[in-house]
């Protein structure tokens, strides 16, 4: 299960709105329970290092994400999770996503943007890794 | 030193966001960590040792594959980051699922008995979208074996005709062909051979106007194509548009074989970050090249396709296979991402695709080839040498192609010129003479610093000759 605030849902939902018709990526701070249940207390905007291909891949600078986790970690929260959007796709998660994802127990949240609108939004828990890897469906709760 | 420690690898480090670490270096700090928590040795580091390629280290600010790896220094006071790379996105996926009919179930039953094709792959191939440029030698067997093996979109992008001298290794061209449009030609065979493949012809020259727009609806780029500019121009369309270019080349009895720009592995400029000067390099056309050569290549590269159709296998990704036919023996390169490639590195200067032409030195390929050196053209020859006007013919070629046809001129290959110029009579009037007029125009560029002030180039070499001459002479 994933909690998130109004707020915070709506902010990484413009986000694909904003980018259309370019994918959109961010980082998702909180906490993590003993069960696995995520609490989103931040999102975090961050820039699209993909330049080449905008319109379909998505790719997060390391230097950003090194100073993300460094300033989380004087805020006492962690990195739990990441969004980016899927322009005029659906909100499944494709093959590249599973093949680029790396961050076990991690969410990886996915807006549909059809036609600069987000529509459908879900969330994966990624889980085990190498061969194992797997994407499973995760439930979202907007409070 | 403080080692920060990302969330989905905390579970192997005993749930600690950070751990102290006393070292002197990168190596040390990771020998320490993983001999305080050993199961975080194989989430780092692949079975050869190496960090796993998704695993970015930072010490402070810094990527230290920009410092020195593994031996960068740290210090107290040091904060060394752990991070997996975070990416994705909707990028190849065909969502039309394809599905296979019995006719197709049984025509690719030898695929779908083995489990590394199967159903699912299978699928994939017929999903598939590649496209390949150039119908001639390497694309002959590259799209016969891709219809054949049930690619199901397969574009080709071509303007030539087909002609004698493509027989000896065009193989998808037969000589009811000659005269017609390659595309024609081939799209006919492999419809036949296939007729759930869909083709999709492009007949034009391939340009940086149009490339980003073709190559829009395929996902793989196969380059067979013979020349520098169509080769730069393919890498970087390739890159700017984010899909694999599986690249081969051929010349005379040697080839090469990889596959460039997908988002790990380097890309042709990477390799070879500027072309040859104009004429350095001969294309087939100059230097020939072993008819066989092409299927040998262009194999591979199919090969290479299906692979990354699959997603299986260990695909020439970051190495370059170089054939030599004659010795018969294969060889690798390994090649690495260049930092600084002006078209993939970290700081890209090319952003979208230029002149190629001019990037390779070429003025354009259907302007005649201006050597700047005094000409003769064949008709003048003729009627001169019919007068009865003493002219010494220099013939430049090589003893072999002397024996295909000759023009009864004294030979001396360029190669050997400087060493023989004594042979020959600075006070006669001199032509010289190659097949094209490439060759002779560098011998007369030789002669005149060496003093010889009667010396031309015979204009279009024996292929002039022949055309307005005399049709006996034979062109090859």
């Amino acid at each position: 299960m994933l909690r998130i605030g109004k707020l915070e849902w709506e902010q990484l939902r413009c986000h694909g709105e904003e980018t259309y018709p370019y994918e959109c990526c961010g980082v998702l701070l909180g906490q993590i329970d003993a069960d696995g249940g995520k609490q989103v207390q931040t999102v975090v905007r961050c820039r699209n290092e993909r330049l080449d291909s905008l319109r379909n891949r998505y790719g997060i600078d390391p230097r950003e994400l090194v100073r993300i986790q460094r300033d989380a970690r004087t805020q006492a929260k962690d990195i739990i999770g990441f969004y980016h959007s899927h322009p005029d796709h659906p909100a499944r998660w494709s093959l590249t996503d599973l093949a680029e994802a790396h961050w076990t127990g991690c969410s990886y949240v996915i807006t549909s943007v059809m036609h600069g609108c987000a529509t459908e939004t879900n969330s994966f828990n990624l889980a085990g890794y190498d061969d194992s890897k797997h994407f499973e469906d995760e439930d979202i709760r907007v409070e | 030193m403080k080692v920060l420690i990302p969330t989905p690898l905390r579970q192997y480090a005993g749930k600690q966001s950070s751990v102290e670490v006393a070292a002197r270096t990168v190596a040390e700090m990771f020998s320490e960590l993983t001999s305080q928590f050993p199961e975080l040795r194989k989430q780092l580091f692949a079975e050869d040792g190496t960090l796993r390629r998704f695993v970015n280290v930072y010490v402070n600010d810094e990527d230290i594959r920009y410092l020195q790896l593994e031996n960068t220094p740290v210090q107290e006071g040091d904060t060394v980051s752990i991070v997996p790379s975070v990416a994705g996105g909707v990028a190849i996926d065909n969502p039309v699922a394809a599905t296979l009919s019995n006719d197709e179930i049984l025509r690719y039953s030898r695929h779908l008995i083995m489990p590394e094709v199967g159903m699912v792959g299978q699928q994939k191939l017929k999903a598939a979208r590649v496209l390949c440029i150039g119908a001639g030698g390497l694309g002959s067997p590259l799209t016969l074996y891709l219809a054949a093996a049930g690619v199901g979109t397969l574009g080709l992008v071509d303007f030539d005709v087909v002609d004698f001298t493509n027989l000896q290794r065009q193989i998808i061209h037969t000589v009811n062909d000659v005269g017609r449009p390659k595309l024609d030609s081939a799209a006919e065979k492999l419809t036949a051979i296939n007729p759930f493949v869909n083709v999709r012809k492009f007949e034009t020259r391939l340009t940086s106007g149009n490339a980003l727009d073709i190559f829009r609806d395929f996902d793989i780029i196969a380059d067979g194509t013979d020349n520098f500019p169509t080769r730069y121009l393919v890498n970087d369309a390739c890159v700017v548009s984010g899909k694999p270019n599986v690249y081969a080349s051929i010349f005379r009895f040697e080839g090469q074989a990889s596959v460039f720009a997908t988002q790990d592995g380097p890309c042709y400029r990477c390799l070879y970050p500027e072309p040859p000067p104009p004429g350095l390099v001969p294309s087939c056309a100059e230097g020939g090249v072993l008819g066989i050569l092409p299927g040998l290549l262009g194999v591979i590269q199919a090969t290479e396709v299906i692979k990354l159709i699959l997603g299986s296998g260990d695909s020439l990704i970051g190495r370059l296979l170089l054939v030599d036919a004659l010795g018969m023996r294969f060889r690798e390169l390994r090649l690495r991402k260049n930092p600084d490639c002006p078209v993939c590195g970290a700081n890209p200067t090319v952003h979208e695709l230029i002149d190629y032409n001019q990037f390779c030195g070429i003025r354009g390929e259907e302007a005649p080839v201006r050597t700047g050196v005094p000409e003769i053209q064949p008709e003048e020859l003729k009627a001169r040498r019919d007068h009865g006007d003493n002219i010494f013919i220099l013939d430049v070629r090589e003893p072999h192609e002397y024996q295909i046809c000759n023009l009864g001129g004294y030979l001396i290959p360029l190669g050997d010129l400087p060493a023989r110029m004594n042979e020959l009579d600075s006070s006669r009037e001199i032509v010289a003479h190659c097949r094209s007029g490439v060759r002779s125009a560098k011998a007369v560029t030789l002669l005149r610093q060496a003093g010889f002030s009667k010396v031309k180039n015979l204009a279009g070499g024996i292929l002039a000759w022949s055309d307005k001459i005399d049709p006996s002479v034979p062109k090859y």
